[in-house]
């Protein structure tokens, strides 16, 4: 039955599938074991991080398309919400527009888009993402009677989901149950039912096809495969995950502005997520976005006991310095190109492979 | 008449991603000589010549240029270093720099020259008597020429300092008879310098009329070798080796 | 004796040689767009000021971008981690006008020139120095892998932005100009910033010099042969890895550079500085044609000139007016405005 939920894609490795279950478990009871608003904001994060990444991991990973255009789609699912929470009034009438008009505007850019990555080289196609991008952040930030400028667009949720709204008023094995608690469950239920549903697609023979393109396109025209179809697909369900995605993080942010969403740094950290986790695989996604957002929030802390250490040595300390968490990670960025090419997920089920292979003597 | 060998293959196999075309090819090419290097299509006379050049690499056995290895199991030098030996090359596909002048193509090629004024005046009026055309076009960029023309400047490249060996990879494929005609008359020019050449082609005419040995291939391996003579008499042998004959081919 | 052979032989009259017409198209449109936001933008003098403007900007960006094209087009890589030599080139002319305190307060023009000379040495060594260092480490082991180069690239534009925040702390630096630099000069209505001649005559220098080096001498030649065709220009016998390691430390001196004249330009520097003008940079030689030195100057003067001119008539079109302009021309040209013959 395991089987079938998880399209039959199982982890394959012993030590992947301990933490992954691990991590399954502590974002589903994140209220309950890890008490605090600080606890919930990045398990918050993480469950949203995972869903773009994953959707990201599509585009890159299953169908070998590189493109910086994708934090645009994560950023017009959340404009969706804020900017029909904000005109409409608040309500799930709201919510259900605006994901709906979001997912529609997405769609249709992904197509541009896709149809446009076939008529380019790759590297120009990149670039040219990358400008698509800034425009679009500049569109953004510009357009503030609409999109609320670089303030951006603080709104209210639907009650059931507001932190002010009271289920019980005591407090259940440690938890509030209020809205933010019920909304932290949305999210996390939306997003194991996404990442599901992502397994089902690249699983599936639409999924297969992705791959054998990724690995030469022009054997798969060759072989009968309509290549532009298949990428502008993969392109525009890569976008609508992102778009919902975006849907997701703003009724827990109750805000979107342009950093919150559409900034280069947020299309970073999907890149290091989906490169360290491990490409074409959905799992690297999960492990990268727990590994990014745990070392955004308590790296810092780890490296500050480093940094009191070293206080006062001129190089050293900055190197160390707290602040810099992002240095070391582009590092551990480069170095998984490099020598982990297949990420996280890759090398633990490579390791598996090893063992097995090895002589029964 | 033996001359000491001055490319020497010995054993090589090369192998192309998963591809294995050349088996175990073992032949010589005399100093001083045209050997000519004959086969239908796929047989691996190209793959053979970007062996020796070292585009692709022998995955065994040895190539050796004047009794050093260049190439094979044990010391494979890079195509640069190879072909500073002494080696041209003319290439199936002309190698031409398109948006290069036929000029600047030929000051390429002279790797002594650093300017046009540095090139041998009296090398390039020989060469322009061969080739009238390249003297016509001299500034015109050469992928405005005709495919004749072309692999005329290709050939011309490879004579514009004198080398110890051409490898030549089918000058007269699709080209016109009578440029094939003035090819013939050029690479007869270059015989009487004793250019060591090596010609692969499929126009037999040419065959017959430049080589003094031949070498032929068929799935990657050596079928025959000897004298061009020889073989150019033996109608028997002509239909056995490459399907057809020299004389059908005039 | 050597007569000169770059003239055939008497019995050919030049008229019949057909010679390339020389491709002056693009350069037109350069004109054509000057001349079409004269009336757009009103005032003659206005105009003259943008446009001059639009010709500095235009010749930094080109300085910057000139190295990125040919990497590409020889190499076939594209470095996202052009980014961090140009923000380097920018910090170090901070760091070199602090030094050189003396120098840029003094009211001479000379002292001055020579501190902002002694910068753009500066940027141009480091960044040559580093380039050869990012190449070795970080480029060479993907050759030819497409995919890890855009990511490898851009791991060392992020591990290269935070180390500039460790030497140079993460807080913006600015870089006031030097005394005699500083301001404006009239011309009749026409207000010209002193630095925007810099600019344009730095650029005018370095334009003139890759020029020379790619047309007329043999080193040029085998880059200009190399775009086209890597593993010809190696049949005959040049060692042509040798030649992508100087390019590529060229293209980083050439980022400094430019990333020193952006930050005077700006008058501050922050760490994101690279980026900013990144995105700019990849529309340029876009625009221009990947590989193509002419395309990109030609690229670079028409985007300076566009941003300059919207956003004197409609500032929040900037962004896309520069896109805008790549949309056009790739209809126009898809290769770009001179595309590079490949193989």
């Amino acid at each position: 039955m395991l089987n079938r939920l998880l399209s039959h894609d199982l982890p394959r490795n012993r030590v992947l599938a301990l933490v992954l279950l691990a991590i399954l478990l502590a974002l589903a009871f994140t209220p309950f074991v890890f008490p605090g608003t600080k606890a919930l904001n990045v398990a918050a994060k993480i469950i949203v991080f995972i869903v773009l990444a994953a959707s990201f991991d599509l585009l890159l990973g299953y169908t070998g398309i590189v493109s910086f255009a994708h934090t645009m789609f994560f950023g017009i699912g959340a404009y969706g919400i804020a900017i029909a929470s904000t005109r409409l009034g608040t309500g799930w009438a709201a919510v259900a527009i605006g994901t709906l008009a979001a997912l529609a505007l997405s769609t249709l850019l992904s197509v541009v888009i896709g149809l446009f990555s076939l008529r380019v080289r790759a590297i120009f196609f990149a670039m040219i993402t990358l400008a698509v991008a800034s425009a679009f952040l500049t569109l953004a930030s510009q357009l503030s009677d609409f999109t609320g400028g670089e303030d951006g667009l603080t709104f209210k949720i639907p009650e059931a989901l507001q932190p002010g709204t009271s289920y019980l008023d005591d407090p259940f094995l440690g938890a509030s149950i209020d809205g933010r608690f019920v909304t932290y469950y949305a999210l996390f239920c939306a997003a194991l039912a996404l990442v599901l549903l992502l397994l089902r697609i690249v699983n599936s023979p639409f999924g297969r096809v992705l791959q054998a393109i990724r690995e030469n396109d022009f054997r798969a025209e060759a072989i009968g495969y309509r290549t532009v179809v298949y990428r502008t697909l993969a392109s525009v369900l890569s976008a609508l995950f992102a778009t919902l995605a975006g849907v997701l993080l703003a009724l827990w942010l109750r805000y979107n502005g342009p950093d919150t969403t559409l900034s280069f740094e947020i299309m970073l950290d999907v890149l290091l997520i989906v490169v360290i986790g491990g490409m074409g695989t959905v799992y690297g996604a999960v492990i990268g976005s727990v590994l990014l957002v745990l070392a955004q929030n308590y790296l810092q802390d780890l490296m500050k006991l480093g940094a009191s250490a070293v206080e006062g040595v001129p190089l050293l300390s900055q190197l160390i310095s707290p602040d810099r968490w992002l240095l070391w990670l582009g590092i551990l960025f480069v170095l998984s190109v490099y020598y982990f090419p297949t990420g996280v997920v890759g090398r633990l089920r490579a390791m598996r492979a090893r063992a097995a292979a090895a002589p029964r003597s | 008449m033996s001359a000491a060998p001055l490319l020497k293959l010995k054993g090589v196999h090369t192998h192309i991603g998963a591809y294995h075309i050349l088996h175990g090819v073992d032949f010589e090419v005399p100093a001083g000589q045209v050997t000519m290097l004959l086969g239908r299509n796929g047989a691996g006379k190209t793959t053979a010549l970007r062996t020796i050049m070292g585009l692709w690499a022998a995955s065994q056995g040895t190539v050796s240029f004047d009794g050093a290895q260049i190439g094979g199991v044990g010391r494979q030098l890079g195509t640069p270093d190879i072909v500073q030996r002494g080696i041209a090359y003319v290439p199936e596909n002309m190698g031409i720099f398109a948006d290069l002048s036929v000029s600047e193509n030929m000051l390429l090629a002279a790797r002594g020259a650093r300017t046009l004024d540095q090139l041998d005046t009296a090398r390039l009026e020989w060469l322009f008597g061969l080739f009238p055309a390249l003297k016509k076009f001299w500034l015109y960029p050469a992928g405005k020429l005709s495919g004749g023309q072309k692999q005329m400047l290709s050939v011309a490249r490879a004579m514009v300092e004198p080398r110890r060996l051409l490898l030549i990879d089918e000058p007269s494929k699709g080209l016109a008879p009578a440029i094939v005609q003035n090819l013939i008359a050029a690479l007869r020019e270059l015989k009487r310098t004793e250019t060591t050449v090596l010609l692969v082609e499929q126009n037999f005419a040419m065959a017959k009329a430049l080589g003094d040995h031949v070498a032929v291939m068929d799935d990657g391996r050596i079928k025959h070798r000897g004298a061009m003579a020889e073989l150019a008499e033996d109608e028997d042998l002509q239909h056995r080796l490459l399907g057809l004959s020299l004389a059908a081919h005039q | 004796m050597n007569t000169s052979i770059a003239a055939p032989a008497p019995t050919v009259t030049p008229d019949a040689i057909p010679k390339t017409r020389f491709d002056a198209k693009p350069l037109l449109l350069v004109l054509v767009l000057a001349l079409a936001a004269w009336p757009l933008v009103g005032s003659t003098s206005t105009w003259l000021t943008l446009t001059i403007a639009g010709l500095a900007m235009g010749m930094i960006v080109f300085i910057t971008a000139s190295g990125l094209t040919l990497v590409f087009g020889l190499m076939d890589v594209l470095n996202f981690g052009h980014s961090v030599f140009i923000a380097l080139g920018a910090y170090v002319a901070t760091s070199v006008f602090g030094v050189l305190n003396g120098w840029t307060a003094a009211a001479s023009l000379v002292s001055n020139l020579a501190a902002v000379f002694v910068a753009m040495l500066a940027a141009m060594a480091l960044g040559g120095v580093l380039g050869l260092g990012f190449e070795r480490v970080i480029v060479r082991p993907v050759y030819g892998q497409h995919l890890k180069q855009i990511l490898v690239t851009i791991g060392g534009a992020i591990v290269g932005e935070e180390l500039i925040k460790v030497f140079w702390g993460p807080a913006q630096i600015p870089l006031p100009l030097p005394e005699t630099l500083r301001g404006a000069i009239s011309l009749g209505d026409v207000t010209v910033d002193r630095f925007r001649l810099v600019a344009v005559g730095v650029g005018g220098v370095v334009l003139a010099a890759l020029l020379y080096t790619l047309n007329r001498t043999k080193i040029g030649l085998l880059i200009r042969a190399g775009v086209q065709d890597r593993e010809m220009v190696e049949s005959l016998g040049y060692r042509i890895r040798r030649l992508f390691v100087g390019v590529f430390a060229a293209g980083s001196a050439l980022a400094g550079l430019g990333g020193c004249l952006w930050g005077m330009n700006q008058q501050i520097v922050f760490p994101q500085i690279g980026g900013q003008v990144n995105v700019l940079l990849f529309i340029v030689i876009i625009i221009g044609g990947l590989g193509s030195t002419l395309g990109c100057v030609v690229g670079a003067l028409m985007v300076g000139l566009m941003t300059n001119y919207v956003g004197f008539v409609a500032p929040k079109l900037t962004m896309f007016s520069s896109i805008g302009l790549m949309v056009a021309v790739l209809l126009w040209r898809p290769q770009g405005l001179y595309p590079v013959a490949n193989r």
